[in-house]
């Protein structure tokens, strides 16, 4: 380049005109992006008011008392909404100690070895596993191989393992943000590694492993896939046997080999029937699933959002 | 002392479960498809063109299944990878901070729906609004179950990529900026190629959460076996097979049964394949900066 033309007041219009229509795509990019942000936004919003429009007419107490029947204006949800709390006890009760002891395992005790490698390659795999295949192994293994049936029982360990990587990897990144001078301070005073985990390991990453199990939860009320392929029945006009019983010793076990139906389950068998008059309960079902899974996706989300802000270590 | 070791004991063995996790999926999905594939041989399982398990002339060709998920899949890919990459692209790189800070949780709460709803949603909105623009699509279709499972699949597109454009350096941004390139040349021709392992990656991991998904192309896109890549027309994929066998009464054990298991091998065998493939690319961007 001529040195010169340095020096000379240049013809800037051109250029100017180019930064402007530049500027111009930048513009337009933009409103793209929240093109297809409203897509997502607008689906949902399309959902919501379409379950809420044909749904809420039918959601009264007699829905949430009501057995399912073949006449849809007399069928409601009773069995579905009790088979799902009580296979999200099982859920819990496995998935929830196991997943955290793994994650604190792996966290702090595991050493940087084989083991450890094929444990942590293995969880990421599983987190990708379609729930289908899931469903598959608790067929072969729980209802076949070990007895179980289709039962509570299956129904609740097969979702405890497909909830298991997502427990395990929140357990690990709550560990993960505890600053390592808490550990150092813990080890100084002389606390073993055990006590260091249980007074404070754990206490400081409670709130980031709830968040991971509330979400964990709210995916495993919502997997339908599964508990079909296990068999499941979808017309169940009975409870489960009580949990509590009157007489001593006042606590049975029946209920976890009793057959089942959940709120998934229900809506699908509703949705797939021709009748309007069905599809209007699948519409009440699926609003209720919705505002369950949301709220509790709702709460953990809030919790994270507070844990961030009142992180002051 | 004892108690510490027997602590740790007890932690590892809670962190192994994943691993016998794993090796009861492998161990039944092939304990029960050598009971199938003695039966059927494997080339006329890749072969045959018809899928009739059930027939008295039974045909077992997985090719029929294979068509309906990769037609519904593809629709769903064509809808998720541009929305969702657009979408990550503009959060990252545009977006203001607050409308960041409502989106995310957002997008996160569409991915947390359950699939049953999104099923229900495809059959009974989103046919019927198709029905309009195109009066001849039959009331079961491959078409809207994908476009559903797409809207699904946007929110994991779009986090895994706008974690990997974010994850590019702030220099390279500046450096784009000094030359005095706008906001979108430095996003479409500096962030983007160098988050293209991290974008593949998120692409990939979609492909595995489309051939996977079950509820919505069951309830959907009907149970007839077609072999068809036509969206416009009804079919069953492999997961709307099998929960069409687990919801009919066939005994265990009969041929029937255990086609569903060999069905189940070759979804494991290609989401495996997915997944190993996009977490080692989600590994190589986030080990380059």
């Amino acid at each position: 380049m001529n040195p010169t033309d340095l020096r000379q007041p240049r013809d800037l219009a051109p250029i100017r005109a180019l930064i402007a229509s530049r500027k111009r795509y930048d513009a337009v990019f933009a409103l793209v992006g929240l093109l297809a942000l409203m897509v997502g936004v607008l689906t949902f919003v399309a959902l919501f008011a379409d379950m809420a429009i044909k749904g809420l007419p039918r959601l009264d107490w007699d829905f949430f008392t009501s057995f399912p029947s073949r006449r849809a204006a007399q069928a409601g949800i009773l069995s579905a909404w009790v088979g799902s709390t009580l296979v999200m006890l099982v859920t819990a009760f496995f998935a929830v100690p196991l997943g955290v002891a793994a994650g604190v395992y792996l966290e702090e005790y595991a050493r940087k070895n084989w083991i450890t490698d094929l444990i942590e390659i293995n969880i990421t795999n599983l987190a990708g596993v379609p729930s289908i295949v899931y469903g598959l192994l608790a067929l072969g293994l729980f209802v076949y191989q070990f007895g179980f049936g289709q039962s509570i029982l299956s129904a609740g360990l097969t979702l405890a393992l497909l909830i298991l990587p997502v427990v395990i990897v929140a357990t690990r990144e709550a560990i993960r943000s505890i600053p390592q001078v808490i550990r150092e301070g813990s080890y100084a005073l002389g606390a073993t590694r055990w006590q260091t985990v249980r007074y404070h390991i754990l206490p400081y990453s409670s709130a980031g492993i709830l968040t991971g199990i509330i979400i964990g939860m709210a995916r495993a009320i919502g997997e339908t896939a599964p508990i079909i392929t296990i068999g499941a029945l979808t017309f169940i006009a009975f409870v489960p046997p009580s949990p509590v019983q009157a007489q001593p010793p006042f606590i049975s076990l029946e209920w976890l080999f009793s057959p089942f139906t959940v709120m998934p389950i229900q809506m699908f068998n509703w949705t797939s029937r021709p009748e309007a008059a069905f599809q209007v309960n699948a519409a009440a079902a699926g609003f209720v699933l919705v505002i369950m899974t949301l709220a509790m996706n709702g709460v953990a989300i809030w919790l994270r959002y507070r844990l961030r802000r009142n992180i002051k270590w | 002392m004892l108690r510490e070791r027997a602590i740790e004991a007890v932690l590892f063995l809670a962190a192994l479960v994943s691993v016998f996790t794993t090796i009861g999926i492998v161990y039944i999905l092939i304990k029960e498809s050598v009971v199938f594939f003695a039966q059927v041989p494997i080339v006329s399982f890749l072969t045959d063109t018809q899928w009739t398990p059930l027939f008295d002339d039974a045909h077992f060709g997985i090719a029929v299944l294979l068509s309906g998920t990769l037609t519904s899949s593809l629709v769903a890919l064509a809808v998720a990878i541009p929305l969702g990459t657009v979408i990550a692209i503009y959060l990252s790189e545009f977006a203001p901070f607050e409308l960041r800070e409502i989106a995310k949780p957002f997008l996160e709460l569409l991915g947390g729906v359950p699939t049953i709803v999104y099923g229900y949603f495809a059959l009974l909105f989103v046919t019927p609004l198709l029905q309009h623009i195109y009066p001849e699509l039959p009331g079961f279709n491959l078409l809207s179950a994908g476009i559903v499972m797409g809207i699904m699949i946007i929110p994991y597109v779009s986090s895994i990529s706008e974690d990997a454009m974010r994850a590019v350096p702030m220099s390279l941004r500046e450096g784009s900026y000094a030359m005095g390139a706008t906001r979108l040349q430095t996003a479409l021709r500096v962030v983007v190629p160098a988050a293209f392992s991290g974008l593949a990656s998120a692409y990939i991991l979609g492909i595995s959460r489309a051939v996977g998904e079950t509820m919505i192309v069951a309830v959907a896109a009907g149970m007839q076996p077609n072999l068809t890549f036509n969206p416009l027309e009804p079919a069953a994929t492999i997961t709307a097979y099998i929960v069409q066998v687990a919801l009919g009464d066939l005994p265990h054990g009969s041929i029937g049964f255990q086609t569903i298991f060999a069905a189940g091998l070759t979804l494991m065998l290609f989401t495996l394949v997915c997944n190993i493939l996009g977490h080692l690319l989600r590994r190589h961007f986030r080990e380059s900066y």
